[in-house]
């Protein structure tokens, strides 16, 4: 009998390679009910989870609805538009509010890094972190760790390159101790300006070409330009940045080996990706989707157990 | 701990074989029946019933495990926590005659929560219980084995051992086993 070793899942940092092992085969379960014919569950029919957004977002909150509704949670979501955050409302009384209305779990995203960690301290309800900043979002790592270990069968001793804009991303950042946690060697790759200083401490390898660090991976896990979260210029223009670091079918062609290729969505077409890339056998992006509502199952569903 | 045995391995042998003509009387060469297993433990019992359906029949029975995790009724009111095992039914049960194979009936509420799960694959045309054992008098549900291996009278205290040969144990065998204070 296993459970997890937290009772939120606030950041990779957090947990142990058990906990990413039990929500891995726990996951493996959900999409197998996913494939029946009738894909839902009722397991969490007692439980009222609100999905808590203080910053936009699309597919990361339906996965979870989706998620929540497959495992038969009763749903409410907030968002932050047109709310009393707007009107001066606090953090704390916001969610104190929507606890005072007997739920069990939040789902939370928002735009400072330690939002999550604060409210864990304050609330009783279970938190998920669905993305802190840049800081981290720790159910897409685990999701694209699921993928990759579904694609190639295992993640230990493969090499991914995280490549883009690395700097405002806490998807690179939740990867890296993922990867890592599960013994696969990892590489940042962007521009310079999109590096952060000290990423080296981290124990991974830093590489500016985009083709030399293809020919070293196994696996490319490519990043959104996020123009929304830069506050200046990092790069001439976007026309730039494709020349230099996007990746189109005749640079995997190029190649002459078989890499799996990666996105968290949704992707600049002709920006980081070209369409021929992003639409080719290489591509598991859609896998990552379909498997992200698996594994925001398996964690809803184990962190349910811990009351 | 007390462990007492009350079937051994040429007794199970036996019971195995009843059971399983028992099983043909009813659906023939079960071209409309299919087994399913419950996880974790009525999937030995189901692969040895399928096994020698298979030597008697000479034919393969189609066989399913099916896991009732997620359809349990005592979840988050457990003092452990309930892992997953997989299903795996490469079958729908849509119209077909059913037979949920346990290892042991205690309260029922682990055929209960099979019967919810087993929907997800299909309308059945109708449902059976096997069992090896049947504990008496224990029912939280107005549950009952179509099928018996065993009746077994038992206390709260004892809990039913089937234990497989190859499966961490040197011969099959059914095991009483009291839990003692000490």
């Amino acid at each position: 009998m296993q459970e997890l070793s937290v009772r939120h899942l606030l950041g990779i940092k957090d947990i142990t390679p058990q906990d990413i092992q039990l929500i891995f085969e726990t996951a493996d379960n959900f999409k197998d009910v996913l494939n029946r014919p009738i894909k839902k569950v009722p397991s969490l029919r007692d439980i009222t989870i609100a999905n808590v957004f203080f910053e936009n977002s699309t597919r990361t909150r339906l996965s979870f609805e989706l998620a929540e509704k497959r495992l038969s949670a009763d749903v409410i979501n907030f968002s932050s538009s047109g709310s009393s955050v707007k009107k001066g409302e606090t953090l704390l009384d916001t969610v104190n509010n929507i606890l005072a209305m007997k739920v069990d779990m939040i789902v939370m995203r928002h735009s400072s890094p330690g939002a999550p960690h604060f409210l864990s301290k304050h609330i009783p309800a279970n938190i998920v972190n669905a993305g802190d900043g840049t800081h981290e979002h720790p159910t897409q790592a685990l999701l694209d760790s699921f993928s990759i270990r579904e694609r190639l069968g295992e993640v230990a001793g493969k090499k991914v390159v995280i490549i883009g804009d690395i700097l405002h991303s806490r998807v690179a950042l939740s990867n890296i101790f993922a990867l890592q946690m599960q013994g696969a060697e990892v590489m940042v790759c962007g521009p310079i300006t999109l590096l952060p200083k000290y990423i080296q401490q981290l124990g991974v390898k830093v590489e500016t070409n985009v083709r030399k660090a293809l020919e070293w991976c196994d696996v490319a896990n490519v990043l959104r330009i996020q123009l929304e979260r830069q506050q200046m210029k990092y790069f001439p223009s976007l026309r730039e940045y494709t020349l230099y670091y996007g990746i189109d079918k005749k640079l995997l062609d190029s190649l002459n080996k078989e890499i799996v290729l990666m996105h968290p969505g949704p992707i600049n077409r002709g920006v980081e990706l070209s369409s021929d890339a992003a639409d080719s056998h290489h591509s598991i992006i859609l896998n990552q989707v379909e498997n992200g509502v698996a594994v925001r199952m398996a964690v809803l569903y184990l962190l349910a157990q811990k009351g | 701990m007390q462990k007492r045995l009350i079937v051994n391995h040429q007794l199970l042998d036996i019971m195995v074989m009843r059971l399983c003509h028992q099983l043909i009387e009813n659906h023939g060469d079960f071209s409309d029946s299919v087994i399913l297993g419950l996880q974790p433990r009525g999937k030995y019992v189901a692969q040895r019933i399928q096994s020698t359906l298979s030597s008697i029949l000479g034919k393969q029975v189609p066989i399913g495990l099916l896991d009732t995790t997620f359809h349990r009724d005592d979840f988050r009111r457990r003092d452990t926590p309930i892992t997953a095992n997989a299903t795996k039914i490469d079958f729908l049960v849509e119209g077909k005659n059913v037979i949920l194979v346990d290892d042991v009936l205690y309260t029922g509420r682990s055929v209960r929560a099979a019967l919810d799960a087993m929907i997800a694959y299909g309308r059945p045309a109708s449902v059976e219980l096997l069992v090896l054992i049947d504990r008496l008098y224990t029912r939280h549900l107005p549950i009952q084995p179509t099928y018996v291996g065993r009746k077994v009278n038992s206390l709260l205290s004892q809990r039913v051992l089937v234990e497989w040969k190859g499966q961490q144990a040197e011969e099959d065998a059914i095991w009483l086993i009291t839990k003692t204070d000490e």
